[in-house]
């Protein structure tokens, strides 16, 4: 026999933490997973060099309040029977039933490939931060970040706090389109504060990673600015291209996608009845969405309409935050073209661009390649296939993360 | 509107192992081959590339024991992505029954040439030291291996040169040596060679074809584990049951240090979902040889579905019905093996010739086959 709960919650950043102490008051018997060490998610990442804000903090607190499990360090491996999920952690697999699930699985970075983005010294700028928060020390580096949307920003803030000497933020998004976003910003308390901290001299507008320039590890790197390139020595490059919301375990539970996030109606439920979603894995919106969202899956997900319904106003302004982010910083088509044939897209398993460009599709080019086949299976290069060629993966198959073949053998009794 | 002449001899139907192999050949001996494929993928796409004898009859033997020269004979020119490496297999013997039936399948195999002994248990414990405590031995065959079979077939067409030429198109028609694409269009050639694996079946309903699912699961990368395709003998057992779901033991080095595990088989279904149930099966039968697998990570199973006529042979040969379609089909669990081989007998029909091996067995006519339907108004020549 399994354990068995009225509502599970799988993610425990804003969204899922947010669901947890929605449903909290109603009795239902909850618990909330993640495969992180501690409860936060990608925004309230933990860690030595981390400050976590008083609203984390209390949302921690009202967890351990409402004495609701929280299950960290611990994965999602795949669907387990109709209702229930096969779970693993560093000691044990094992299935869990339930009545309700809500999915807030969040996003991850988009990593595009450019000409020596696989030297040491080249992160994400999430990658970078959640570094940082985890110890890494940057004091006195030369720091340089590129890509595009408010991420950059909140990871230029982080290493300055730790000590980096940042050179440059180049925003690929062009001037005309940022202005109109930061000229909207004033709608959304906070945010214009957050920015006008953020926003300074080194950043840059319709500007783009070209090149990482060096041997063994980053030395430089290349940038298209101001309609010319220009060169920067440096020791770190942190590029990220917006997210891309983590849908794999929806799919494994054959809940339907829009525009590649999880589709939800009004009440954050997905196609599948009792299957929820809410945060960034039903498209990308920032924490203050993902809050609202969480809180009105909380409770409809234990049958309380009325409350759900109140925080719809909420949910809706900060929707509109979330559409003028994706219509402002939109991809520039230029992007698709850095990769040289020799780049490599797919890091687990060495494939580079000239091997992909020219197949069919994803998964011919998989097969042919091993693109896609390696232990990340396709996460990083899937997103970035996604962009360069327009190829859509397929959806997943088990387990959704490498998982121990002991932990499999649970899949056995599915009663 | 009346059929165009393709620009070649021969139109394959299907670009998989089998119908590039058959490309292959036919371009060998001086045809111009149209192969036609839609890309919806197939069992060579899926399966496990394990090359290797089977003996469950004359004809399988016969026919799996030349297709394995032949790839050894290839193997030198085989590019580096279609990883051919001449690894073996052992046969292993769990009790005193079986290690009698490795035995027999010894004096079959070295009766029909092939290079192969029985090992002791010391033996086979010095041999794979992964292997669980107490089994009783194993036969080692000595030239089987195994090949990445999407590369390999790549590889097959691309040797075809210029008188290959493939183009993605779905054929949803079939009459003799006509055939119908999506797009409304009827091509036409001397001959049409339908090798289009389980989707033969929609294509001409007569075939005695059923889809018989695998489940597979790869680990991440953990070198030196283990350095044959091993195999419980018990395999023989569940590759032959006609009903009902069965798991055998079978795992591969794969050239990346992946450990490649099988399988399981399932009757009657096209439903492509990796089951629990059936995984968790097949996977606690590998544990029961490999123990150590337990704490390995897996990073991903998948299913695919052999395409088995009634008789476990396949159909090679012309269709009795249609004058101008001929038939490579029905490869089951062993088409990459069995590939080249049919790729020959294949075109020793076509052309009329002799074959090494009796092409009897194999033809398509020791099945009750229909004649060719009416084609199309349209398509009457
Ligand atoms: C790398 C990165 C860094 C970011 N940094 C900032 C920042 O500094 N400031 C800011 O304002 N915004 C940041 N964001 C954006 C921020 O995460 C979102 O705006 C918002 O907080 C999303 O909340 P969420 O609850 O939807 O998802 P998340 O906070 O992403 O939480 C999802 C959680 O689910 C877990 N999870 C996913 N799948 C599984 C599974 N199968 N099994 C178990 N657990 C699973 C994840 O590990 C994660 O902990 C960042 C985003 C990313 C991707
Ligand atoms: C789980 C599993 C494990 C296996 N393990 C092994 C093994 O270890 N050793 C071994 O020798 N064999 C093994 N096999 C069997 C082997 O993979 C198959 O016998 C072999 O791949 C069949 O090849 P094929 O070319 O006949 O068909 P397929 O590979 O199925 O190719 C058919 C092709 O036709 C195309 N197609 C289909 N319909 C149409 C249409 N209407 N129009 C255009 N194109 C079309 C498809 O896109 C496909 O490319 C295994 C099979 C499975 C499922």
């Amino acid at each position: 026999m399994s354990e068995h709960y009225d509502l599970l919650i799988v993610g425990a950043g804003p969204a899922g933490m947010a669901a947890a102490l929605a449903a909290a008051p109603s009795g239902a018997r909850i618990a909330l997973l993640d495969d992180n060490p501690v409860p936060g998610g990608q925004i309230w990442r933990d860690g030595p060099g981390a400050h976590l804000p008083p609203l984390a903090r209390r949302l921690r607190d009202g967890l351990e309040r409402h004495a609701i499990p929280v299950w960290s360090g611990t994965r999602v491996v795949a669907a387990a029977g109709p209702q229930a999920l096969l779970l693993e952690d560093p000691t044990r697999g094992w299935r869990v039933r339930y009545d309700r699930l809500i999915l807030c699985t969040g996003a991850r970075e988009r990593l595009l490939p450019f000409p020596g983005w696989t030297l040491p010294g080249v992160t994400g700028a999430g990658g970078l931060q959640a570094l940082i928060k985890g110890g890494l020390p940057v004091a006195g580096e030369r720091l340089v970040i590129a890509g595009s949307g408010p991420l950059l920003l909140a990871s230029a803030a982080t290493a300055r706090a730790a000590g980096a000497h940042l050179l440059r933020i180049a925003e690929q998004a062009p001037l005309a389109a940022l202005a109109r976003f930061t000229a909207g910003l004033p709608r959304w308390p906070g945010k214009a504060l957050q920015a006008a901290r953020l926003f300074d001299h080194r950043y840059r507008a319709g500007s783009h990673v070209l090149e990482a320039l060096g041997d063994d590890r980053l030395e430089g790197v290349r940038l298209w600015q101001d309609g010319s390139t220009v060169e920067l020595a440096c020791e770190r490059l942190a590029c990220g291209f917006g997210l891309v919301p983590n849908t794999q375990l929806a799919e494994a539970l054959e809940c339907a996608l829009r525009d590649d996030a999880v589709a939800v109606d009004d009440w954050q439920a997905t196609s599948r009845p009792h299957h929820y979603a809410a945060g960034e894995c039903t498209g990308f919106g920032g924490s203050e969405l993902a809050l609202v969202e969480g809180a009105i899956a909380g409770h409809a997900a234990v049958g309380e309409q009325t409350q759900a319904r109140r925080l719809f106003p909420r949910r809706q302004r900060w929707q509109r935050f979330a559409d003028a982010l994706a219509r402002d910083f939109a991809l520039d088509p230029r992007l698709k073209t850095l990769a040289r044939p020799d780049t490599l897209v797919c890091r687990c398993e060495d494939v580079p661009y000239a091997a992909l460009a020219g197949r069919d599709g994803w998964t011919d080019a998989k097969l042919v390649s091993r693109c896609g086949m390696g232990a990340c299976q396709g996460r990083i290069c899937g997103g970035a296939a996604r962009v360069l060629f327009g190829w859509t993966p397929p959806a997943p198959r088990p387990p959704l993360s490498p998982a121990r073949i002991e932990t499999l053998l649970c899949l056995e009794d599915e009663a | 509107m009346s059929p165009a002449q393709a620009r070649a001899d021969v139109i394959v139907v299907g670009a998989g192992i089998v119908g590039s192999a058959c490309a292959h050949e036919l371009a060998r001996r001086g045809l111009d081959v149209l192969v036609l494929d839609d890309r919806r993928g197939g069992a060579t796409a899926v399966g496990m590339g394990h090359l290797v004898a089977m003996d469950d009859n004359p004809a399988e033997l016969a026919l799996s024991a030349w297709s394995l020269e032949l790839w050894r004979h290839l193997a030198p020119d085989l590019d580096d992505a279609s990883a051919y490496r001449n690894c073996g297999t052992l046969w292993l013997a769990a009790d005193d029954v079986e290690m009698a039936a490795a035995d027999a399948k010894r004096a079959t195999l070295a009766a029909h040439g092939l290079d192969c002994q029985l090992l002791g248990a010391r033996a086979l414990a010095t041999a794979e030291p992964a292997l669980r405590d107490g089994l009783h031995g194993a036969l080692r065959v000595a030239g089987d291996g195994i090949l990445y079979a999407p590369n390999a077939a790549e590889w097959l067409l691309a040797k075809g040169g210029a008188r290959i030429i493939r183009h993605a198109a779905q054929v949803v028609q079939v009459c003799g040596n006509l055939v119908r694409l999506a797009d409304e269009r009827w091509l036409r050639a001397d001959a049409v060679v339908l090798a289009n694996g389980i989707h033969a079946a929609d294509l001409c309903p007569d075939l005695p074809l059923r889809p018989k699912k695998g489940h597979l699961l790869i680990t991440d990368r953990y070198p030196g584990r283990i350095h044959h395709q091993l195999v419980e003998l018990g395999y023989v057992t569940s590759a032959h049951a006609s009903e009902g779901t069965s798991v055998a033991f079978n795992a591969q080095p794969r050239p990346t240090g992946q450990i490649f595990l099988g399988s399981s088989r399932q009757f009657d279904t096209l439903d492509r979902r990796v089951e629990g149930p059936v995984l968790a099966r097949m996977l606690r039968r590998a544990l029961d040889y490999l123990p150590g697998l337990a704490g390995l990570n897996a990073i991903r199973s998948w299913t695919g579905f052999r395409a088995a006529s009634p008789d476990g042979l396949p159909l090679l040969g012309p269709h009795p019905g249609q004058p101008g379609l001929w038939l490579a089909v029905g490869h089951e669990g062993l088409g990459v093996t069995t590939a080249p081989a049919s790729a020959r007998l294949l075109a020793a029909q076509l052309f009329d010739e002799r074959p090494p091996i009796d092409p009897t067995p194999y033809q398509p006519q020791r099945f009750p086959l229909a004649q060719s339907a009416v084609p199309a108004q349209e398509a009457r020549p």
